[in-house]
């Protein structure tokens, strides 16, 4: 929204010192934003001046020399334009001036002595779009009565000043002058002047030759009336200038009518061309699959949510939105039907989203009060009698069932101080009211406040604490910490636990998008589930929400191989999202993606394989407090993605809680090891306190064992007979070899055990131990068919 | 090895005479180890001496072994003479063998002297992403305040991200968060936001005060230099019963202190009036530039000031819709992005680089802050 300073100055004494910027820091501190703040025509050092003299350059086929009268001094300046003659008015840029273009320098041009500039309209920086052809391609030529020596800008109307809000959503009633002029008189504390709406009127009633039929709910207001005779012709300066400082093309005295009154008092008003329009306006909501030529002459099809004004026999405007091609104003209309309105908010707004947004669509999104309304309905017949020479019909057409009255809120002072922590007395409130014209009664304790109908933004005391907020300043407030008393909930820090002891395991934390291609949304799993697209996504890279972790990871190991990172050890904690069954939901997830070297150092160097990835997830369910309660075993269904000999699913209590394994040679040629946990799942399972537990008073007695087997029988398989058949004593069995090569079949592999043995309650002797080795051998020989290697 | 034998001869002679003849024969002995072993390089000829002069069968012992001829008072002058000297050959063939040790042992340290500037064995470092490590300090601040840090879905229902908190369908506001629908009622979050109605209706039931802090990702359908379409935010809510005045200045005091903590002490805030539907009043907030310290530069827009907050006292509407009668309680709610101030805090020139992952970005956030 423009404020334009002369506009406004209809409604409020401003004072002239106020800088303009100072006006928008002003207004930004009670809540109005503002983008810009400047001089309508931002340029220095122009003067009124005539061309007494025009002559030829010489040495220019296009150039003229030209003595220029400047009032107080004659200006020999070369010009190029091709309209420069002597006895015209033109804009002189004096030597110095600033123009949008840049500085204005004395100087010679190709050897004649050039003292400053003649200027087109374009050159001042008005906006392209209320250029015409002329403005751009020769000097501007003033009227007669321009006096030579003044300031040309003035002598345009184009003296004006503009801020540029960016209001916020509930401020509708900012969206006029008389609305801005109520906002700076609180600011300033200055009155608001009264608008005089008075006409004439002729002629039968309007109510005996024409009528309204609204038939939606979506409607409250509809008021008509008739101008009979206008002359369609160019608006007076002080109109088209007004548009233009608030960013509105000027077409002709009619069109700019209504643009001015919604500028002015907030209401979107449409004029029909009555000959055209017929006697009766319905407003109904359109059939699906109406069809409307809107005034952009663009054929619309409607459906059943849009508002259409309609008359006996079609649609002929999009309600709040744009009118029809049949009915628009043209330069032949004689007779015009005002409509002024107010079309649900919500409505107009799905509407134009479809159409177009407009400062009208705007206005009815925001909301309008029905006493503007009428307001507006006076203001235009008055304009258009003044201004375009018409005659106003006797008589309204009114369908009307608002209710807006000034709203009544009892506020106490004590609640204001309470809310806002301060200690503002009863006076300094009320002074608040007042200075936002608002009346009120009030007493020791508390005061019932009018808030008035155009205020749509306040309906409960809290509206009215926030302005009393706004106008005292809120800079006058004193901060405070609060203090709450009863003990609050703990904060569960195992995901930042397991960030950081990822870390510690040296890996680099990433943080990727959840929204990726929708053709990657099954991989790395064989879990069932539906994926989630967006309805109406950026871009197909990322349309779907995902499910694993793993797709983001592998994505970012590809940017990073593209990039010359060679040894990457990543992981993220991040969601995954699912549909399953009806059931919409999301999961906590840690994936790492791993390759290159892990161990560093001359002679030390190992690049990840399989078991130093897995070596990752035991550490971590290790620290979470899940040692001895987990496995890796042979996925019953692998995912095509993975390397089908080197993955493993991950269990906890013999439940899958995720996934660890190599990617397959066709997703990449390098050795990418990747893994997933799906952290709700792992976390649930309960983890009990970290407890002291007696070390062993008698020493440890250490047994080594080794046997051969087929290569693809699991260490895992012979760990647990070995375990059950050496009872309590054997406290624990760790691989110490692993061996491939000569001596053995091709087909096997040699593991070596260290046992080792423990009595809590006293020493064990030789003779004690070697039963129970010797069990162990026999009984893992006989049943998992590996034999002792000697 | 035939000195040994003197003693022998010594028998016959008178014990007088034969005290002396003893005396000068064990200064004898004396003198002649210590010039041997003043001579020996090397450690095995050491310990042989040691056996010549101090062994059982040694030059001293053979000494001893001859005071029998000698008279019972003369015998504890010569004993003692000859420990005198076994006890000084000891000092001194002690002192030899140690330095000859240590000179072995250094001999052993020299050869095992190595290249310390060569590089080291260890395994590869890791590091914590720096909007992560902004999020644990902005929880740490808060958690030291006495709030609670709750977690809440992304994946949103419109009731919990709009409609709860005072956003129906259709409201103009709407517009202010062009969202991800992934149907009708299901949607990313906009907002963190969302969390406070989850919380207040879980807290409801035992009408409890709140105070707690979400903070997560979030998601808007905009993606340009300066928004990404994902992002992070927290989300600060304090409720109490109207008696204990939760206020407008205790909001103010509350995120003065998060600014200074994560912007700097000099940081200065100002309230802005401003239109939340969840709250009411509404305050923007905006901090004194943290380029140019409020002189005005590209950043602020030559304004002084960046926009970072939002905040206010909670709506009456969603106190009510979320189990607490606005009669009764009353509280203040904020919320701000933290990916500016993880960019702000740790100088990253670029948004764009906390979403690439570049390892190299990556592995500079490996240490303490």
């Amino acid at each position: 929204m423009i404020l334009s300073r002369n506009f406004v100055k209809d409604y409020i004494d401003l004072d002239d010192s106020l800088d303009i910027k100072t006006i928008g820091e002003d207004m930004t501190r009670v809540g109005n934003e503002y983008d810009e703040a400047r001089k309508f025509i931002d340029c220095t050092k122009l003067v009124i001046g005539e061309i007494i003299e025009c002559v030829e350059h010489p040495d220019s086929d296009h150039l003229h020399v030209c003595k220029v009268n400047v009032g107080a001094d004659v200006l020999q300046i070369v010009c190029g334009a091709p309209n420069a003659r002597a006895g015209i008015k033109v804009i002189v840029a004096l030597a110095g001036a600033k123009l949008p273009g840049g500085e204005i320098k004395a100087g010679a041009i190709r050897g004649q002595e050039s003292n400053g500039m003649m200027c087109s309209i374009a050159e001042l920086g008005l906006d392209n779009k209320f250029l015409k052809t002329e403005d751009k391609e020769g000097i501007a030529e003033l009227g007669s009565d321009a006096v030579v020596g003044e300031d040309p800008i003035k002598y345009l109307g184009w003296d004006d000043e503009i801020v540029d809000f960016d209001l916020t959503a509930n401020r509708g009633d900012l969206l006029s002058m008389l609305g801005m002029a109520y906002e700076l008189g609180a600011v300033y504390d200055k009155p608001v002047k009264e608008l005089d709406l008075s006409h004439g009127e002729a002629g039968e009633d309007i109510n005996k030759s024409f009528k309204i039929d609204v038939q939606t709910e979506n409607c409250k207001l509809f008021l008509a009336r008739k101008v009979e005779n206008v002359q369609i012709k160019e608006s007076p300066a002080f109109i088209k200038n007004r548009l233009m400082a608030c960013g509105i093309r000027p077409i002709n005295n009619v069109v700019d009518i209504s643009n001015y009154v919604m500028l002015e008092l907030g209401q979107p008003l449409h004029f029909y061309d009555a000959d055209n329009l017929g006697d009766t306006i319905v407003v109904r909501m359109a059939e699906n699959g109406e069809k409307l030529t809107t005034l952009d002459d663009i054929e619309r099809a409607l459906d059943e949510n849009d508002i259409v004004i309609a008359n006996k026999e079609k649609s002929v405007g999009l309600a709040g939105v744009m009118g029809g091609l049949d009915t628009e104003v043209e330069s032949s209309t004689k007779n015009v039907i005002i409509e002024a309105a107010i079309f649900d908010g919500v409505k107009v707004r799905k509407t134009s989203k479809k159409i177009v947004r407009s400062e009208a669509s705007n206005r009815f999104e925001k909301g309008l009060d029905s006493k503007r309304t009428y307001m507006a309905m006076e203001r235009a017949c008055q304009m258009l009698e003044k201004y375009a020479g018409g005659t106003v019909v006797t008589g309204m057409c009114k369908h009307d069932v608002t209710a807006d009255e000034d709203k009544k809120i009892t506020l106490s002072y004590k609640n204001v101080n309470d809310v806002l922590g301060s200690s503002i007395s009863k006076d300094e409130i009320l002074n608040v009211f007042r200075k936002l014209g608002f009346t009120y009664e009030a007493n020791d304790a508390e005061v019932i406040v009018n808030a008035p109908s155009r205020r749509l933004d306040i309906s409960i005391k809290e509206d009215l604490i926030e302005e009393v907020s706004r106008i005292y300043g809120v800079d006058n407030i004193e901060g405070t910490i609060p203090t709450i008393g009863e003990k609050m909930g703990d904060y569960d820090n195992t995901i930042r636990s397991i960030r950081h002891k990822m870390s510690e395991l040296g890996l680099n934390e990433t943080l990727t998008y959840i929204l990726i291609n929708d053709k990657d949304v099954h991989k790395y799993t064989t879990e069932e589930f539906e994926e989630l697209k967006l309805l109406d996504p950026i871009t197909e890279d990322r349309n779907t929400l995902r499910y694993s972790v793993i797709p983001s990871l592998v994505k970012t190991y590809e940017y990073n191989k593209a990039h010359y990172n060679k040894d990457i050890s990543i992981f993220e904690i991040g969601k995954g999202f699912f549909k399953k069954g009806e059931k919409y939901g999301e999961n906590q997830k840690i994936a790492a993606l791993m390759t290159g070297k892990y161990y560093l150092g001359v002679g030390n160097q190992a690049n990840v394989d399989f078991y130093i990835i897995k070596g990752i997830v035991e550490e971590l369910l290790d620290y979470l407090g899940y040692a001895n309660r987990y496995s890796f075993v042979i996925p019953k269904e692998i995912p095509a993605e993975f390397h089908p000999g080197q993955v493993a699913e991950i269990n906890v209590n013999a439940d899958s809680v995720g996934i660890v394994g190599k990617l397959h040679p066709s997703e990449t040629k390098d050795s990418v090891y990747v893994m997933e946990i799906n952290l709700d799942k792992l976390l649930a399972k309960r983890v009990g306190k970290m407890k002291y537990k007696d070390i062993p008073t008698y020493p440890n007695v250490n047994k080594d064992v080794a046997f051969v087997m087929d290569k693809n029988k699991t260490s895992k398989e012979v760990e647990s007979v070995i375990k059950k058949a050496g009872g309590s004593l054997l406290t624990n069995i760790e691989v110490f070899d692993v061996y491939t090569g000569e001596n053995i079949g091709e087909n096997e592999k040699s593991i070596a055990y260290s046992l080792t043995f423990n009595d809590s309650k006293k020493t064990l002797t030789e003779e004690e131990i070697t039963p129970i080795f010797e069990k162990i051998i026999e009984t893992t020989q006989n049943k998992c068919g590996v034999k002792l290697r000697k | 090895m035939e000195d040994v034998f003197v003693g022998v001869k010594l028998k016959i002679v008178p014990s007088k005479r034969k005290e002396g003849i003893m005396k000068e024969q064990i200064e004898q002995i004396k003198l002649t180890a210590k010039e041997e072993i003043s001579k020996v390089e090397d450690l095995k000829t050491l310990v042989d001496l040691k056996v010549k002069y101090l062994g059982k069968k040694g030059e001293l012992t053979s000494v001893l072994r001859g005071m029998g001829a000698l008279s019972p008072e003369e015998r504890p002058v010569i004993g003692s003479l000859v420990n005198e000297v076994r006890d000084e050959l000891e000092a001194i063939i002690a002192e030899k063998e140690n330095s000859f040790k240590e000179a072995e042992l250094n001999k052993k340290l020299e050869k095992e002297t190595i290249d310390i500037t060569l590089p080291s064995k260890k395994a590869i470092r890791g590091s914590e992403h720096p909007l992560n490590r902004t999020i644990e300090e902005i929880e740490d601040l808060f958690i030291s305040m006495g709030y609670e840090v709750i977690d809440g879905p992304e994946l949103e229902t419109d009731e919990f991200c709009f409609e709860r908190l005072n956003l129906p369908k259709g409201h103009p506001a709407r517009d202010m968060q062009d969202s991800f629908y992934i149907t009708d009622e299901y949607l990313l979050r906009t907002q963190t936001s969302a969390v406070q109605a989850h919380t207040m209706l879980k807290y409801a039931e035992n009408q409890k005060p709140i105070k707690m802090i979400c903070v997560g990702k979030t998601y808007r359908r905009e993606d340009d230099a300066t928004h990404s379409h994902q992002f992070n935010q927290v989300e600060g809510l304090v409720i109490d019963r109207k008696e204990n005045k939760v206020s407008l200045a205790d909001l103010k005091g509350t995120l003065e202190v998060f600014v200074r903590k994560m912007l700097g002490e000099n940081t200065k805030l100002r309230f802005r009036p401003s239109y939340f539907p969840f709250t009411e009043p509404s305050y923007e907030v905006d901090c004194t530039c943290f380029k140019c310290a409020g002189k005005g530069c590209s950043l602020c827009k030559q304004t002084g000031w960046i926009e970072i907050l939002g905040s206010g006292i909670v709506h009456p509407n969603v106190l009510k819709m979320n189990g607490y009668d606005p009669e009764e309680w009353g509280g203040f709610a904020f919320g701000t992005g933290i990916d500016r101030l993880a960019m702000f805090k740790y100088g990253i020139p670029d948004m764009r680089y906390l979403y690439a992952n570049d390892v190299r970005f990556l592995k500079q956030f490996d240490r303490k802050d």
